[in-house]
This record gives structure tokens, C-alpha cells and sequence, in this order.
């Protein structure tokens, strides 16, 4: 087990390096940064003291460099301009120029409440997905089988941000929510109490319920298809055949079987809930990263639209290996030496 | 023995011929010559859902050709007297009288406290709407100037099935125009993502060795990404200063290029498991180069197979293209694509004034969920020998 750890864990380090190089490279993509386009504005405005502190800038966080000493600097493998290691590697996320400020403070708050709603993404899909898929196959070509097919083909088709619009403009009608952010207005900026707790907790059922859709659709369809292979094995028929009521007998031996696929699918799913968290936090205003990441691309501000997407590729790739040792751990026959 | 027999046996005087005497035969007869893709046809028209969808996307996938026809107005026509305009309805009784369909013209009163045009349909002069008429005109296919429509608005009325948006354009005309659009996407998209596909899985399950490793382990990384997020960094990088076509292609190869390690991934697995079938080894005893092989063997044999799980990724290209146009990173206007068309419905105040303008939603549900159906009924069909 610690051998299978230990590999893991050097695979998903590699795969951060080259995710890290992407990232890098995409930011890159368009000509100029951000501070270049400043420069060039400051100097049309004839503002020449502004541009020559950003030419300060542009040299103080080595602009100036080929683009490959930029990538290691960032990472924190390369002496940075100030001749020392600051990078991701030394707990150094780099400078936002939009904001003037450091990448960590313009995040903040930011990174614990995107963690928050796809966790509570994450338990939703499974608790509302486990016992749909269960009684959907119990009850096969009932009813509410086809209501459940019915739903989770819609939940796969509709666009999630449309639904978070039309859900938003519901709940504010019938609930009294207030629509956008992920707290009511005067919770803003306040310390932590167990009202502003309560009212995150409000805002948190939409978000949730929207992101999670697809994926809890996706996941009662292979769910269901899983148990119904498993109840027609004759293990489940002699276990009912011995007299184990219907309801223990299932729990007992095909749900453990069908929850494996179930768990390796975590996999899957997490890349998947990451990208519906960033759109409709985009479209509902939550206080996520998603936001922050848009307007970071599009004004070019390197280090911050670097920072979140490494922090959202962290997210799947630590969840998936979080995945891979729940199923190593479950399941018996797997072999954890080698190929 | 023989003597035990108590009644005689009865024999034909008719020749026996097996192919016409057995009647049982006949069918499998036509069951075992069958080429494979009849048989996939035939497993397909089974599954009721898929075909009704598949009907659904031809449907859909006929109008493309013919958008400037169909639609009603012009795609930037604009309504000056009719900023959104409700929807109109079509009716075809006035007074409890057959008239054919018509439409009830309205006018509008500006709300002088709500700062809102109010409607008032005007009940008692139904207006006739024209079929097989000459509208607005129009350049078909930016060729050919033409007048003819399939349906036009009355003489001096007016006809808004789905309402008008904020310049009071015709929502259902550009519904139809942004078809043209956004099913192109989904192919052209899945073009890319196939060829891509196709290339690092048959090179990877073709050398095997460390080719195959580092690609693996590519597609394992490209996996592990969120999708939307690196979409949006994509398209935040095209120049802001491309055509409105340019970003169109742009905009097209990069839904590809994320979505391509499904579909290498099968290909990859596919090659492996039947390199090792009977008739491959056959096909190299008798000396066919391993390009023939290939390209003779083994593609044919899994190209359902891929062909099936191409059809379930064109939504998700179709939906991402949505999703980016309705970010406002996408496709621009006058490019029109749904989600361009849902782009200036994310307020919430067309939520709640006027709600026509979600109207774009169904398509793109009806569409993607026929390409699931369609795709699930081809997954199903595609091993045809496989019960």
C-alpha cells in the first residue's frame, strides 16, 4: 500500500509539472501581457511618469525574459529577477497587475469558497444519486424509473447556465433569496458568525443543485445500469432464494459491487463539476474563482489567470488521487504492485 | 428394429431443394449474407427513440442549407416600432370562422411608470399570413439575390411567433439563422476532435512501446483538466482583432482540440484488441503490408464503434460553444449562434420581462438530446454479432 502511495503520489507531481507547462503556455498565447498593453496606454495618454513605473514593473517581475525563464521563475526552480527562488514551489503565487496586489490577497476568501461549493457539489451528486439509482432499479420500467430516466436526460441536456438564471429568478421569487453572491449583501466583509454561516448555507442550495445536476444524471444512468447487471447474477438470486429480504440482500452484495465503477468515477466527475462551478459562478456572481479567472484572461493578467487554473487542475488531480486510494482501499482485487 | 415401426414413414415425391423447400431458411438465409452495416441498420431501427431522434437531427440539419428560406425576416432585420414584442400567435379561428392561420396585430403604448412598452393586441382585424411568398430580400447564400420565403408576415403586419429582442429582430428568424451556426459547430468540432483522435490512438496502439506510454499519459493529463476553464483561456487568446469567421474556425478547433483523448483512448484500445484477432494474422500470412492491414481490417471493424461515440460528443461541442458565446468569449455578432442568441438573455430582467427570449433554450435541448439518443442507439448497434 505505502509502494502504491508512494508511486501515485510521484505520477501526480509529474502531471502537475506538465499541467503547470500548459497553463503556462496558454497564458502565453496572446501577444503582449498586461502591463506592455499598459505601457503602450500610458504613453498614448502622455502619461510618462505612470509608464515608466510600470517599465519598473515589467523588470521587477522579469516581463523582460524569455518565456521559458518566466515559467521556471513562476514555478520557483529559477532564480526570479530579484535573484532568489519565489514561485509556486516556495508559497509564492505571484502579482496580480490588474489589482496591484499580491495574487494571494485577490484570491482569498476565493479559493476556501470554490473548495466549499464543489465539496458540497461532490456529497450532493452522491446522496441524491445513490438512492434514485437504487429505487430506479428496483423498480425497473415503473413509473418513477421513467421519471428518473426522463429527468436525468434533461439534467444532461440543459445548459446549466440557463438553469441557474431560471432558478435564481425562482428562488428569489418564492424564497425570498437574494440573488448573486453566495451571502446576503450586508454579510459582506463581516467576520465569520453563525448568521452569515446560515445565510451561506442559503445561497449554497442553488449553486449546488445546478452544478451537480449533469453529473447526478450521468451518475443514477451508470449507477442504475450497474445494479441491474448485478441483480441478475445468480449470487443475488440465491441470496434472495435463501430468504434475505429484498432490501438487505441488495445493500449486502450488488450495491458494494456496483459501487466501485461508482467511486472510480469520481475521477471523471470532478474535472466535470470544476467547469459547471466556474461558469455558473460566473453567471450567478458567487464569490469563486470563476470571476476572478475571467477577467483575468481577459485583461492578460498572467500570474492571477495562471495561479487559479493551476489551483482548479490541483482541485481534480488531488481529487482523483483522493478517488484512486478510496479504491485501492475498498476494493480487494485490485492489485496495487504493478501492471 | 425395422419391423417395430408401426406406421410407415411418408416421403415427398417432390425433388428436395434446400433453398426453396425450407421455409425456415430463407430468412436466415438473408440474416447470415447480411454486411455488417445492414445488420447495424437493422438493430438500430429497433430502438424506437434513436430513430425517432435521428429523424429529429435530419430535421434539424436540413434547414442549414436552406436558413434564408425559412425564416421569416432577415437575420439583423430591425423592427424599429417593435422592440420586444411579445410573441404573436398563430390562430386559425376568428369569431368561431375558419379562416386559415392568421395573426392578431398589435400595438404598443409606452408605460410612462414602469418605463415598458405595453402590447395591446387588437382582437377584431385578423391579418392572413402569406405561404410561398415574396418577403423581405435576401442574398441566398450570400450569392444569389432572392425574395422568395416559405412564410411571410401579412401585408403591412407583422409576425413574431417567438417575439422580438431588444432591436426588434425577429427571435424565431434568428433561431433559424444561429442553427446554421451552432450544428455546423458541433461537426466541424467533432471533425477536428475525430481526426485528432484517430491519429494519437492508431499511432500509439499502431508503435506501442514508449510512443504509447507518453501518449497515454497525455491523454491521462488532458483528462484530468476541467475543460471550461482551459476553453475560456483558449479563447481568451484569439486576437481580438480576427474576423468574426476567423474566430468562428478558431473558436471550432479549440472545442476539438480538448476533446479529442476519448475517442484516442478507443481507438487505441480497439487496435490492440484486434491485432491480435484470427483474420489479422491471416491477412499477414498472406503478405499484406501493415498500412493495408489497417487500413482494410481493422478501421472498418471499429469505425462503428467510433462513429458511435463521435455522435455522443457533439453535444457537449454544442454545448460548449454555448457556453462560451454566452460568456461573451465565443463566437461575436453579427455572427448568430444560440448561444449568442442566449448571451443577451443572461439578465435576469429578461428572465422576468420577457421571457420569450429564452426561447433559444429548446432548441439546443431538443438537438442534444437527440445526438445522446441517437449516439446510445448507435453504441447499442454498433457490434451488430454481439447479442
Amino acid at each position: 500500500m505505502i509502494r502504491y502511495l508512494a508511486r501515485r503520489l510521484a505520477t501526480m507531481l509529474v502531471t502537475l509539472l506538465i499541467i503547470s507547462a500548459l497553463i503556462f503556455i496558454i497564458i502565453k498565447l496572446p501577444p503582449g501581457d498586461f502591463l506592455t498593453n499598459q505601457i503602450a496606454e500610458l504613453r498614448a495618454q502622455g502619461d510618462a511618469s505612470a509608464a515608466a513605473r510600470a517599465e519598473f514593473l515589467v523588470a521587477q517581475y522579469g516581463l523582460d525574459r524569455p518565456a521559458w525563464e518566466q515559467y521556471l521563475a513562476w514555478v520557483g526552480v529559477w532564480p526570479g529577477p530579484g535573484g532568489d527562488h519565489a514561485g509556486l514551489l516556495q508559497g509564492n503565487w505571484g502579482w496580480s497587475f490588474e489589482y496591484d496586489r499580491p495574487v494571494r490577497e485577490v484570491v482569498g476568501d476565493a479559493l476556501w469558497l470554490t473548495l466549499l461549493l464543489n465539496l458540497t457539489t461532490v456529497i450532493f451528486v452522491h446522496v441524491v444519486a445513490i438512492p434514485i439509482a437504487i429505487y430506479s432499479a428496483r423498480r425497473q420500467y415503473s413509473i418513477g424509473d421513467y421519471v428518473v430516466t426522463l429527468f436525468g436526460y434533461l439534467g444532461l441536456a440543459t445548459p446549466s447556465f440557463l438553469l441557474a438564471l431560471i432558478l435564481l429568478y425562482y428562488m428569489n421569487r418564492w424564497f425570498g433569496i437574494s440573488i448573486g453572491g453566495l451571502y446576503d449583501p450586508q454579510f459582506a466583509g463581516a467576520p465569520w458568525t453563525a448568521e452569515k454561516v446560515r445565510s451561506l448555507a442559503e445561497h449554497l442550495i442553488v449553486p449546488t443543485i445546478v452544478i451537480g445536476l449533469g453529473g447526478t444524471a450521468a451518475m443514477i444512468r451508470r449507477m442504475r445500469a450497474n445494479l441491474l447487471d448485478e441483480l441478475g447474477k445468480q449470487y443475488y438470486v440465491t441470496a434472495r432464494a435463501k430468504g434475505l429480504p429484498p432490501g438487505k440482500a441488495l445493500l449486502k452484495y450488488p450495491f458494494r459491487m456496483a459501487l466501485n465503477p461508482f467511486i472510480s468515477d469520481i475521477g471523471n466527475l470532478l474535472p466535470q463539476l470544476v467547469s459547471g462551478s466556474v461558469l455558473v459562478s460566473l453567471v450567478m456572481s458567487l464569490p469563486t474563482v470563476g470571476p476572478i479567472l475571467l477577467a483575468a484572461l481577459k485583461a492578460q493578467d498572467q500570474y492571477l489567470a495562471g495561479f487559479i487554473l493551476m489551483f482548479v487542475a490541483v482541485l481534480t488531480v488531488v481529487g482523483m488521487l483522493i478517488s484512486d486510494i478510496l479504491l485501492a482501499w475498498l476494493d480487494p482485487r485490485i492489485r496495487l504492485g504493478g501492471r | 428394429m425395422r419391423e417395430q415401426l408401426a406406421t410407415p414413414h411418408f416421403v415427398d415425391a417432390q425433388p428436395f431443394d434446400p433453398g426453396v423447400s425450407d421455409p425456415g431458411r430463407h430468412e436466415d438465409e438473408r440474416f447470415y449474407r447480411a454486411s455488417s452495416l445492414a445488420l447495424i441498420w437493422w438493430k438500430f431501427r429497433r430502438n424506437r427513440l434513436a430513430v425517432v431522434s435521428a429523424f429529429v437531427l435530419l430535421f434539424f440539419y436540413a434547414m442549414v442549407p436552406f436558413v434564408e428560406v425559412i425564416a421569416p425576416y432577415g437575420q439583423s432585420e430591425r423592427n424599429g416600432d417593435f422592440l420586444y414584442a411579445p410573441p404573436q400567435p398563430v390562430h386559425l379561428f376568428h369569431d368561431g370562422e375558419f379562416v386559415g392561420p392568421f395573426v392578431y396585430p398589435y400595438s404598443f403604448t409606452f408605460n410612462k411608470e414602469t418605463f415598458t412598452r405595453d402590447y395591446v393586441v387588437d382582437r377584431t382585424a385578423p391579418q392572413r399570413l402569406r405561404f410561398f411568398c415574396q418577403g423581405s430580400p435576401y442574398r441566398f447564400w450570400g450569392l444569389v439575390e432572392m425574395r422568395f420565403r416559405l412564410v411571410c408576415p401579412p401585408e403591412g403586419g407583422t409576425f413574431f411567433l417567438m417575439g422580438t429582442d431588444r432591436l426588434g429582430r425577429d427571435l424565431l428568424s434568428r433561431i433559424i439563422y444561429g442553427a446554421r451556426i451552432s450544428l455546423v459547430i458541433g461537426l466541424v468540432g467533432i471533425g477536428v476532435s475525430f481526426a485528432l483522435g484517430l491519429f494519437f490512438g492508431g499511432v500509439a496502439g499502431y508503435l506501442g512501446g514508449w510512443v504509447d506510454s507518453a501518449i497515454q499519459r497525455l491523454i491521462e493529463i488532458l483528462r484530468s483538466l476541467p475543460e471550461l476553464p482551459l476553453w475560456l483561456a483558449l479563447s481568451a487568446a484569439l486576437p481580438a482583432n480576427w474576423s468574426p469567421v476567423a474566430v468562428f474556425f478558431g473558436i471550432t478547433i479549440i472545442l476539438g482540440l480538448l476533446d479529442w483523448p476519448g475517442l484516442a483512448r478507443a481507438v487505441r484500445s480497439k487496435l490492440l484488441a484486434l491485432r491480435e484477432e484470427d483474420f489479422v494474422k491471416a491477412a499477414e500470412l498472406m503478405g499484406a503490408s501493415r498500412t493495408r492491414i489497417i487500413a482494410r481490417h481493422l478501421i472498418p471493424n471499429f469505425m462503428s464503434h467510433l462513429i458511435a461515440s463521435a455522435t455522443l460528443s457533439i453535444p457537449s461541442m454544442i454545448l460548449g460553444e454555448t457556453a462560451l458565446s454566452f460568456l461573451g468569449l465565443g463566437l461575436r455578432p453579427p455572427v448568430t449562434s444560440w448561444g449568442v442568441l442566449l448571451n443577451e438573455a443572461q439578465n435576469l430582467a429578461a428572465v422576468s420581462l420577457q421571457p420569450w427570449l429564452l426561447w433559444p433554450i429548446v432548441p439546443v435541448v431538443l438537438v442534444v438530446l437527440a445526438f445522446n439518443f441517437v449516439g446510445d442507439g448507435l453504441r447499442d448497434a454498433a457490434d451488430p454479432y454481439h447479442e
